[in-house]
């Protein structure tokens, strides 16, 4: 007689993994980054780099700390994915330890301090930069003046910003595009001159930022086609958006951005596609999940107009992610709706 | 007719090593010199044996009787003698033993004398057609066991308009039916004749998954003989769980089967093609079950179908289909990889719901053990493939919690354990595991309270008396009626001669009348089994209780 297994069943399994979501995740990214770093040059992947080893280095502490088995969770790539997504998400020539602190907090703080992967309500990515914009406003929303030189900076330029914070030259003396956008409608600009005034912008949105948003595009497409998210957010999250801009620009185009300019500046496409759907923290009803995403574009152009920060994607998902478990709650199937 | 599939939500397209065994035609398995039969054979309760040790039993003679309604006979697979009847390992997931006869084969395969009805079964009541399925031990083959006669009861209303003959097969290494239909359709077709007979069933429609295409070549061939007029063949996606009663109802009919309800609530019956051959056999060669097509596949050298006589060994089979060494076994699997259920040992017998035999030796990449089950990311694949539109990922939140009344709000009883949640979680969370347990806790839960209450089950007890005299009214009246409605074909004589066979029947009868007077309630054989099966049977018990009651009011 043999001594067999007897698992219960089912005695079947498909061939994935969460490091297979998380890696095919950040291989849908790679497209957006490549263009990223084509229009702004190498700052970015010395950003990602460090994000990554400081990642990588807090999880493995918390982890022993925790006494959790080190290799599954430090090999799933959830890690490696919120520092990536933070780093995407700051100017790359902020200084190294604006990265590195924040993806610490984001790990630390946001992710294990919840009870790690898959407990943490915030999203870890986005609530490090609220952390970082809330505590160090000048750093992270400086972005190199491109007007004096040319579109990008060498690795070496990069290189001195970033670990010697050298400000010889005056690279960094400008503010990203949609705060100058907001600083200039605050001067009483009419929007049309604004956008001619500088090159920052270019025909759609921000400079460079419509070929970024769209390579982000072109990659969460295919994460949904390969069912590994649904359409469900992204989709509405962008509608919600450009709906809400077009009745005000419709209404007043001296004051507000076209609804092309809202999605082909800052992170709104990045943010629709890969941070509104981060799965732990976002709605997973189908129907939560339009409400969640509508409510985050609504939200993106109320802070964007009217709020205290240049970008709106962290706050407007960091809010909703404190709602998703009671839309969760009543749009459960079988609920009586409230 | 059928013009019009709907498309059920959810279920997984899973990789389906079908062809490994399913080019090969059926093989006669050997007859073993020992047979061993678990009394417990399917759904519902264990038969009582009306043999003794040292009796020689031809082959098909009844060895056991059904005792209660949800049960059927059991025949000798072939002549021997019995020499034991004693607990021994039989295929549950508890790995516990219980009764079984053990048959020593005399290597004569000697018949009992056989008296074929064949064409004339049309002649017969209806529910004189249902006995003689239920004599013939036969159940439902498709896995789960429920024995057929029951399923082939038109209920109170008598109105079926979709008989669906199940050949989906949608568990992946299953072929066994996918080879009766190419190799036997004909039979089959038979066997659909008389399920209509019984059922009055309107339209009768053979569902096969369209990657069957020489199954669904051979059923059109077979139905160019015969008058075909309300039988289609209907060719339906491949996909997992097609071939669930739910969802194939859906695909077919697109109609739903309520929450608390049952098929035959909604005017359909579904029945398996192997059932079907089965209640051909019965009828038109009087052979009962003793044997069936078992796929024995995976890691094997020449994976393949035989035709096992019940009883036979699950080791003896795989000795047949594999060279290398038993010692590289892992795991065994009864049924497929998706609901099927680890053995505990390879000395296990084959029974009437065993389709396949599935071996392990760790050479299937989706067969591979789970690795180190992560937390749940809410990623939500899960929700996507329930196809019975549930949210596991909450279910695993509130089993795993233990919160009992949150997972039944969230519908853990609609849950049909067929497993494709469990299939694509990246985290590789056993979350039927889960699930199963919690309903057994629900379940315990539910039982302890009524145990509580000692003298119900006494009152039970009586009623249950009460109720086998109306059944035997019943069926008196039954046939009086049968006998003034065809009064030309009457076949006379039939209800009063006493025969042997009748007279040892009921005096096996009032042994477990006495014995069950000393344990109090037997046990049934439902632990292991889905919300459904349990409501069918308990509707079952209803229903027959119900006619009953009309009856003797009548
Ligand atoms: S598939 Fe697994 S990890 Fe994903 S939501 Fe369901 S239970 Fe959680
Ligand atoms: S096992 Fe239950 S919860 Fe999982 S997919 Fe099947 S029906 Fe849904």
């Amino acid at each position: 007689m043999m001594n067999l297994h007897t698992p219960s069943s089912p005695h079947f399994h498909a061939n994935n993994s969460i490091s297979q979501v998380m890696f095919t995740v950040i291989a849908a990214l790679s497209p957006g980054i490549a263009v990223y770093i084509y229009f702004f040059g190498s700052g970015l992947l010395i950003q990602m780099l460090l994000g990554i080893l400081t990642a990588i280095t807090c999880e493995t502490l918390i982890l022993l700390a925790r006494k959790k088995p080190v290799w599954p969770f430090i090999s799933d790539g959830s890690a490696v994915l919120t520092a990536i997504l933070l780093a995407l998400s700051i100017p790359p020539s902020s200084p190294w330890w604006i990265i590195v602190l924040g993806t610490s907090f984001a790990i630390v703080f946001v992710k294990h301090l919840y009870g790690g992967l898959g407990y943490n309500i915030f999203n870890p990515a986005m609530a490090g930069y609220a952390m970082l914009i809330i505590s160090f406003p000048k750093e992270i929303t400086g972005w190199f003046n491109i007007q004096a030189n040319s579109t990008s900076l060498s690795l070496s330029e990069y290189l001195g910003l970033i670990f010697t914070e050298s400000k010889s030259s005056d690279t960094i003396s400008q503010a990203t595009p949609l705060d100058h956008f907001k600083t200039q409608i605050g001067l009483e600009q009419p929007a049309s001159t604004i956008f001619t005034d500088t090159n920052l912008y270019s025909g759609l949105g921000a400079y460079g930022f419509e070929w970024i948003g769209l390579a982000f595009a072109l990659g969460g497409v295919w994460l949904v086609y390969k069912k590994i998210m649904s359409w469900h957010i992204p989709l509405s999250l962008l509608i919600s958006l450009v709906l809400i801009s077009l009745v005000f620009y419709a209404w007043d185009n001296n004051n507000y951005a076209s609804p092309l300019f809202h999605l082909f500046s800052g992170a709104t496409l990045l943010g629709a596609f890969f941070i509104a759907t981060d799965p732990v923290s976002a709605c997973s009803t189908l129907r939560g999940k339009i409400i969640y995403g509508s409510c985050i574009g609504v939200l993106i152009f109320i802070i964007r107009n009217w709020g205290g920060y240049p970008d709106a994607i962290a706050f407007a998902v960091l809010i909703m992610n404190m709602c998703a478990p009671t839309i969760d709650y009543y749009t459960r199937p079988g609920a009586q709706t409230p | 007719m059928i013009k019009q599939l709907f498309k059920f939500i959810g279920g997984v397209h899973i990789p389906q090593y079908k062809d490994i065994s399913c080019n090969t035609t059926i093989q006669q398995a050997p007859i073993a010199s020992q047979l061993v039969l678990p009394l417990s054979q399917h759904i519902g309760s264990p038969s009582v044996p009306i043999v003794h040790i040292g009796d020689h039993v031809l082959k098909g003679q009844t060895i056991a009787i059904a005792e209660d309604y949800v049960s059927v006979n059991l025949h000798a697979p072939t002549s021997g003698q019995i020499i034991a009847i004693e607990p021994r390992a039989i295929p549950h997931p508890s790995g516990l033993p219980a009764q079984c006869i053990v048959l020593q084969s005399d290597g004569k395969d000697q018949w009992r004398e056989r008296k074929p009805i064949a064409e004339d079964y049309r002649q017969l009541d209806p529910s004189k057609v249902r006995n003689l399925i239920r004599e013939a031990g036969i159940v439902g083959l498709g896995g789960a066991g429920f024995p057929s006669f029951i399923k082939m009861n038109p209920g109170p209303s008598g109105h079926i308009d979709t008989l669906i003959l199940n050949a989906a097969e949608c568990e992946p290494f299953i072929t066994c039916d996918d080879r009766l239909l190419q190799e036997r359709a004909d039979e089959v077709i038979q066997g659909l004749f008389i399920l209509r007979y019984a059922l009055q069933a309107k339209h009768c429609v053979i569902a096969v998954e369209d990657n069957k295409a020489k199954a669904i070549t051979a059923l059109n061939k077979a139905l160019e003989t015969v008058d075909q007029s309300c039988i289609q063949v209907t060719a339906i996606p491949t996909i997992y769980p097609a071939g669930g009663e739910k969802q194939l109802i859906h695909t077919i009919t697109g109609r739903q089967v309520p929450s608390h309800g049952l098929p035959i609530h909604i005017g359909v019956v579904v029945q398996n093609v192997a059932t079907a051959a089965a209640i051909y056999a019965a009828i038109f060669r009087d052979e009962p079950l003793i044997s069936r097509i078992v796929t024995l596949t995976g890691d094997v050298s020449r994976p393949t179908n035989y035709e096992v006589l019940l009883g036979t060994s699950m080791q003896s089979l795989i000795e047949q289909s594999d060279d290398s060494p038993q010692n590289k076994i892992k795991r065994i699997i009864m049924g497929g990889p998706m609901m099927g259920f680890a053995m505990h040992s390879s000395d296990i017998p084959i029974i009437k719901t065993c389709n396949c035999v599935i071996v392990d030796k760790g050479l299937t990449a989706e067969l591979k053990q789970h690795g180190y089950t992560m937390p749940c990311i809410r990623c939500g694949q899960c929700a996507d493939v329930c196809p019975a539109e549930l949210l596991p990922q909450q279910l695993y939140w509130y089993t795993k919690s233990a919160q009992w009344q949150l997972s039944q709000d969230y519908q853990l009883f609609d849950c049909i354990e067929c497993g494709c949640c469990d299939y694509v979680c990246p985290s590789y969370i056993p979350l039927v595991q889960y699930y199963r347990y919690a309903k057994a806790q629900i379940w315990e839960q539910e039982r302890e309270t009524e145990k509580s209450d000692h003298a119900r089950e006494r009152h039970e007890f009586r009623l249950e008396r009460i109720e086998r005299e109306k059944k035997e009214r019943e069926e008196r009246h039954r046939q009086k009626k049968a006998a003034l409605g065809k009064k030309d074909t009457d076949p006379k004589g039939e209800k009063t001669k006493p025969d042997p066979k009748k007279a040892a029947i009921i005096a096996a009868m009032e042994r477990v009348k006495q014995k069950k007077a000393q344990q109090n309630i037997q046990a049934k054989n439902t632990d292991n089994l889905t919300v459904a099966q349990k409501k069918q049977i308990e509707e079952a018990d209803a229903r027959r209780k119900k006619v009953n009651d009309e009856d003797s009011s009548s």
